[in-house]
Formats: structure tokens, sequence, C-alpha cells
């Protein structure tokens, strides 16, 4: 473990990151940053970085380059990544085999290997430098940017690019009132979805009697297909840090919590890393740099159950015990950890924070729309060309993202729907790619912001599928205290579920409606008071889809397994045995280059074989079966 | 509850202690404890009630709540089959499938020789490289349900 200084005095800390800073802008060596968050590593960044370290000691190199070895670079389907400094050379989708050519090539004789380079889908033109790739043009990356800049392990990397700065200025020139005014007038809303004004929160905890009061930053993260926070804290963690620091500051808080889904070690690692070194730097405990001020802050570990990303079940689970909300009012800023006034914000929210303190709240407003400010992070995924984590002004359209960043839909294949918000969100569809985003417009089209999953579906996808997904997520994550959510997400559940088995009947939309709207109306906290959201915009945008599936046994994406069939095109199939390989079930017959064909008795519809075909000769047809399946359900 | 023989227990005792006994930490307590067991063993938790003198009720309201506790005793090893949203429009709940047909167990199971648990999570939050499958804390990205048998006998070796 790296050690790091005492710090006594405020001086201290000035002299140090002015010493880092300096460092920094004197470097003349080289610098190779690899990304290796969790998705880096999954696809192989720790073997790149081995094959590095050796390549660069062979070469002689080690002292004349710096190895980074950072958090998420943003562009997912890139990985495993690196980009070379001052250049800026992006070199993509790395295994251990290219290392050393890039180390002789690049690092060595400073020339660019072409093959390593993004290749553009659309212009099909190799782009040399990491910032004139699409991909990143069209975002404002100013939460997320700093990533490719630090090691998330390494205080001093941090310090180097001005860490610390904003809390020196909080702690010396502005007043507990200045900041929440700071934050106030900077127009910031909670990033993890609800949107409430940050410094309103602040202050209501403030103003509320009793002592001592909590600061919670809550990282359970439970949105399946959002992973924004996960990489703000795999990637650097002392900016959220430093940014709850200043809310302890501004709130009067003497002690901290992190909540961290259970689900991301890495993440769980590098901040119990940082409070470490914080408090080994003294800049965390008793009495911080002998200004009077002390914090302390710990890390908690959530342990699988999404509806802890409610601040009462939050708080519940902090405290040891079941993780169920309960009734607000009192808020948290009244009553919460432990029955004291308690403000919790999401990981992105407090990432936010320095950079408002440092730039002032005209900056962070002058980003975004009237209502929304500052940037949003999204993880752009699903059916879509260019994956990954972006960040984006506050009313940039739907369609700015997915085209002109995400580079549109794989495979030729039409868009279909987005959906937004996780579990309590919605799906959009084509006609509203043009929406602005931000808060109220997202919730009048009948979604919501969320934590800001944006999970892209083509015509493949099948939006009676999509809804049965959500609703069997939220019947098993429901708590079970509310007996509307309880039962009600559960009763729509069985509803849909019947519908995509060809069992649906007429009346089962309008009941879907109604129990839609009670469970809403009738639920405690935001899980079940949203759990309507995927079937009322599913319902909203896709009802003819619902129809064909109850009025003509047809599923129109052919995903539903009960109305479908796999059938060999005889035109198409070239008889290369692909589809008879990949079939877990030895049910594909046919010897090579004869067409081949399915035993039905056999398939299982697994769609394996649709996947292996490259010639489009496999297509899931409505099945014959549905005039039994009509039978039954009379 | 599963019975637990000749079940060391100083472990038990030792992670108590490391809390200084406090009521508050029974998640993070009930962590430790499966992290070394990699379950939670019905002699732990009666150790733990004991230790921290909180009744046994409560401490299996916890354990039972929270997704990420087992009172079964698990597989040698664990597959982990993410059912995010992203991994679900790719095609997750077929991988999931085929690892139940490849294993002869359902999610959530245990296989009879002790080799194997299958299980779910909601999201692991890799959803640029799904569909993603977890084996003993590796990685697997892009899955594919050729891939299932692949992954699986690395580890059957």
């Amino acid at each position: 473990m790296k050690k790091v200084k005492k710090l006594k005095k405020i001086r201290d800390l000035k002299q140090l990151i002015e010493q880092k800073e300096q460092e920094r802008q004197q470097e003349t060596r080289k610098v190779i940053a690899v990304s290796a968050g969790t998705c880096g590593q999954a696809r192989g960044a720790l073997e790149v970085i081995k094959a590095l370290k050796k390549s660069l000691k062979a070469a002689g190199l080690n002292d004349q380059v710096v190895l980074r070895i950072t958090g998420c670079h943003g562009f997912c389907e890139a990985e495993p990544n690196l980009i070379i400094y001052p250049d800026r050379i992006f070199y993509q989708k790395l295994t251990p085999a290219d290392v050393p050519t890039i180390v002789e090539e690049t690092i060595k004789d400073g020339r660019v290997v072409e093959k390593y380079l993004y290749r553009d889908p659309v212009t099909k033109r190799r782009v040399w430098y990491e910032n004139e790739i699409p991909f990143y043009q069209k975002q404002k990356r100013i939460v997320l940017g700093d990533n490719v800049f630090v090691d998330p392990t390494s205080l001093y990397d941090y310090l180097s690019i001005g860490g610390f700065r904003s809390f020196l200025k909080a702690l010396e020139e502005l007043s507990p009132e200045n900041i929440i005014e700071t934050v106030k007038k900077s127009g910031l809303r909670g990033r993890g979805g609800a949107g409430f004004p940050t410094g309103v929160k602040w202050e209501a905890t403030r103003r509320s009697p009793g002592q001592p009061k909590y600061i919670i930053c809550n990282g359970d993260e439970g949105d399946p297909g959002a992973y924004m926070d996960r990489s703000v804290l795999e990637g650097n963690p002392y900016r959220v840090i430093e940014g709850m620091m200043i809310g302890a500051l501004a709130i009067g808080a003497s002690e901290g919590y992190f909540y961290v889904r259970d689900e991301y070690p890495l993440a769980v690692r590098h901040v119990t890393f940082a409070l470490e070194q914080l408090y080994q730097a003294g800049l965390l405990g008793k009495n911080i740099l002998g200004s009077g001020f002390s914090f302390d802050l710990h890390i908690t570990k959530g342990a699988g159950a999404f509806v802890c990303g409610e601040e009462t079940a939050l708080i519940a689970s902090i405290e040891g015990k079941v993780g169920e909300p309960r009734q607000r009012p009192p808020f948290p800023a009244q009553k919460g950890l432990w029955g004291k006034p308690t403000c919790i914000n999401n990981v992105e929210t407090w990432a936010n924070i320095p950079l408002i303190i440092k730039n002032g709240a005209d900056w962070f407003s002058s980003i975004g729309t009237r209502g929304s400010k500052g940037t949003k992070i999204f993880s752009l995924v699903g059916k879509i060309n260019n994956t990954g984590l972006v960040e984006v002004p506050m009313g940039i359209t739907l369609r700015e993202i997915i085209y002109d960043i995400g580079g549109g839909i794989p495979d030729g294949k039409a868009f279909k729907a987005v959906q937004t918000g996780g579990p309590s969100g919605g799906c959009l569809p084509a006609s509203m790619l043009d929406l602005p985003i931000d808060y109220e417009s997202l919730t009048a089209a009948g979604s919501i912001m969320g934590s800001g999953g944006m999970i892209v579906m083509d015509e493949k996808t099948c939006m009676v599928d999509v809804a049965l997904y959500f609703l069997n997520f939220l019947r098993d994550e429901s708590c079970g205290k509310c007996i509307s959510c309880r039962e009600g997400t559960q009763r729509m559940w069985e509803i849909v579920k019947d519908i995509s088995e060809g069992k649906g009947k007429p009346g089962d939309l309008e009941l879907l409606e109604e129990l839609a709207i009670a469970t809403k109306e009738a639920s405690m906290c935001g899980l079940g008071q949203t759990a309507a959201n995927p079937v009322l915009s599913t319902l909203r945008y896709f009802r003819h889809e619902f129809e064909a599936h109850i009025y003509e046994k047809r599923c129109p994406a052919g995903v539903c397994k009960s109305l479908i069939r796999y059938v060999v095109i005889p035109e198409k199939c070239t008889g290369c045995e692909a589809c008879k390989r990949a079939c877990p079930t030895g049910a594909i017959t046919g010897t090579r280059k004869d067409v081949h064909s399915i035993i039905y008795d056999k398939c299982i519809k697994c769609g394996a074989c649709l996947d292996a075909c490259r010639f489009e000769a496999i297509e899931a047809q409505r099945d014959e079966a549905i005039t039994v399946i009509k039978e039954v359900s009379i | 509850m599963s019975t637990s023989q000749n079940l060391n227990l100083d472990r038990v005792q030792e992670i108590v202690e490391r809390y200084g006994h406090n009521k508050n930490k029974l998640i993070a307590i009930l962590q430790d404890i499966q992290a070394v067991y990699h379950y939670l063993p019905a002699e732990a938790l009666r150790q733990v009630s004991r230790l921290l003198k909180i009744p046994l009720i409560d401490i299996i309201s916890v354990a039972t709540f929270y997704r990420a506790f087992s009172l079964k005793p698990r597989g040698e090893h664990v597959a982990t089959v993410c059912m995010g949203t992203a991994c679900h429009v790719r095609g997750a709940p077929r991988i999931l499938e085929e690892f139940e047909r490849q294993l002869n167990i359902h999610r959530g199971e245990t296989s009879e020789d002790g080799k194997w648990s299958l299980e779910t999570v909601a999201c692991l939050g890799c959803c640029a490289i799904g569909p993603v499958v977890v084996v003993d804390g590796e990685y697997h990205a892009h899955t594919s349900i050729r891939k299932v048998p692949m992954i699986l006998s690395k580890y059957r070796k």
C-alpha cells in the first residue's frame, strides 16, 4: 500500500497540491493511460497491463514512460483501450499480443499503428486521437473527464489535477451559508433520479435541529442497465469524497457514510482504499488540518436489495436492519440515520460539488436547460453501436445521444424504443427521439430521468417481453410492506405473462391499467409509486404489440417463445452447418451444403441457431401451434 | 436451515469482535461470515445471536431479506448470470437456460455433488459487455449459448 504523508496544517495541503500540480505540468515523459474499470478488466485490461510492464522493461523504457492504470474511459465498446499522452493517441480492443508492437512502434519510434486505432463505422476512416472520435465529440465530460488523468488509488494523482482545492476554498473562504447558496444557485438537482434541488436539501438538513448530523453517499445503483456511479466510484473516488467533505462543512455534519452495492467489488475496494489514504493524510478524522473541522467517513456495503436505493430503506440498512422503506415525512433531513438529521445524495451529485465550488454557480448553470442544469451521465447500452458511458449537457435530444454519440443501431436494424429510468421509468418510441432531455420533459413523456440507464431496443425487441421483464424484477424486489405494491406487481406480472404466452384475454389491458394506477397511488415508497411506469409507458406507445399478442396470438418481434417457432428458409440456407453446431439440443439436421431442417420435438426455442446463422436463413415465425393455445385459453 | 457439522466457529467470534459487538453492524458481520463459509451456517447465526444478544428470528429476517445471503451451502464454483436490462435484451434468459441445461440444476440451486451453484443477479453494471456471466469472481463478457460449455470447462478441470 502506498503510504502518504500526514498533513498537519492547511498550508501543508496547499504546498502539496502545488507541488503535485507542478510535477504534472513538468512531466515530459509519455504517459500510457490504460482503462481498467470492471468492464475493462473483464475484457482483459489487466493482462494488457502486465504485457505493457513486461515490454517496457524489456525495451529499457521503464523510466521513460509513465504507466497509469485508470478507471473507465467510458467507451466500453472499445475495451480494453489505452490513450498515449501527450498526443492522445487512442488504441482500442487490445490483447497482450498487441503490446510489443505498440511499445516498439509508438512509444519508442513515435509511429502510430493504424490497426489498433478506432475505425469510424460510418466513414470507415481510422481516427488517430481520442478527442476526434465521434463518440466523445458531442459529450461534455465534466464529471467523467478526469477519469483518464488519475490513478484512482493515488491521492497524489488527484491532488495533481487540483484535487481538494475546492475543499480548501470551502474551508477557508466560504461560510456554510455561502456554500449552500452557491449550490442552490447552480441549479444542481439530485442525480439519483428524482431531481430534488440539492441545495434545498442541504439547507433543510442544516436548519434541522439535532446533533450530530450525517451525510450519506447513495451508491446503491440498483437500476438494471445503469452503471455511471460505479464508474465514478471506481475511477475517481476522491472527487466524490471531496464533494462530501464540502457538503459536511455546509450542513454541519460530523460523520458520513458511503453505501455501495455489494455487486461492485472494485468500487468498494477503491473507495475503501481512498478513505484509508485520507485518514493517513489527516484529511479525514478529528480536527482536519488544524482547522477545527472534524469529519469521519465510513463505507457500508449493500447486500443485494434494490429497494435499498430508496433513502429511508437505505438508512435502515446502514443501521443493520431489514431494508424496508418507511413513511415520509419526517424526511431524512429531519429524522434520518439513528433519528438524526441526514442528507443523502447520489454519487454523481456529490461528484458535481467540487466542480461547482471551483468554477462557480454561474458556470454550472450556464450548462443545460432552464429547469435542469449541468450534465448528466447516461449508460448507453442495449442494441446500440457505441455502448458506453456518455456525459451530455441537459437538453440534448435522444436522437443526438443515440445516433451522433451512439452511432445508431447495429446490423442495420430499425430503432424501436429507448428505455430510461430503470424499473421506475418507461420506454419511449421513435416519435420521441427529438425530445430534449431534462427532468420535466422525460416525466411528461411517461418515463423519468432516473439514475441514467438508457437501454436502446431495436425491432427485434418485444415490448410485451420488456414489460414482463420489469414486472418480474419489481415483484421480486418489492419489499412486501405495502400490499398494493406486493400484490399489484405480482398480479400485473401474471397478466402480462399470460399475454406473452398467448393466453391473453379481451379486457386484460384495461385491468392492467386499473391495477397500474392502484399500485401507483396506494404504495408508500418510490418503488411502488413508479412500478407501473414500465407497463403504462409500453401500453401508451406500443399498445398494438400487446393487442397482437392477445387477439392474433402473435409476437411481432419474434421473441415470446410460446408464440413462435424457428424455421429454416430453404432459399437462403447454404448448408454451412453453423446452426447445427450451435444448437444445444441437436435439433437441427442436414448435411453440409444441404438445406437444414429443425426437428420441432427437440427444439427448445433458445434462438442459438438464429444467432449463429450468417445468411438470415433462420426466422422466428408465428407458431402454428397457436391454434392449440387458442383452444386452451377459451 | 441446513445443519452444519463440525464447523469451526472460531472465525465467527473473531468477526463479531472485529466489529466491537456492534448490533448495528449485523449486515457487515453476516457478509464477513459468508465470505469465510460461502454461506450462512445455522450454527454461525445462533452464535451471532448469542454474541450480539439479538433474537435469532431477527437475524434470520435480515439474512433472508437481502439477496446476497445464502442459508444453504453453495457449490465449489458459483456461476452468476446477470439479468440486467441490457443483458436481457441481448439474450440473458437464454444464457441462463443453457446454464441450467448444462449443469442440470435450476437457478438458485446447487448441484448434488456440491460442485456448482447457479445464481442470478439483478445487474452487475457491466452493461456494455453483456450478456455477462461471473464464475468464481471472474467476469465473462459477451457470452452466448455456444460459449457456455467453454466457460464451464475452464472450471471443470
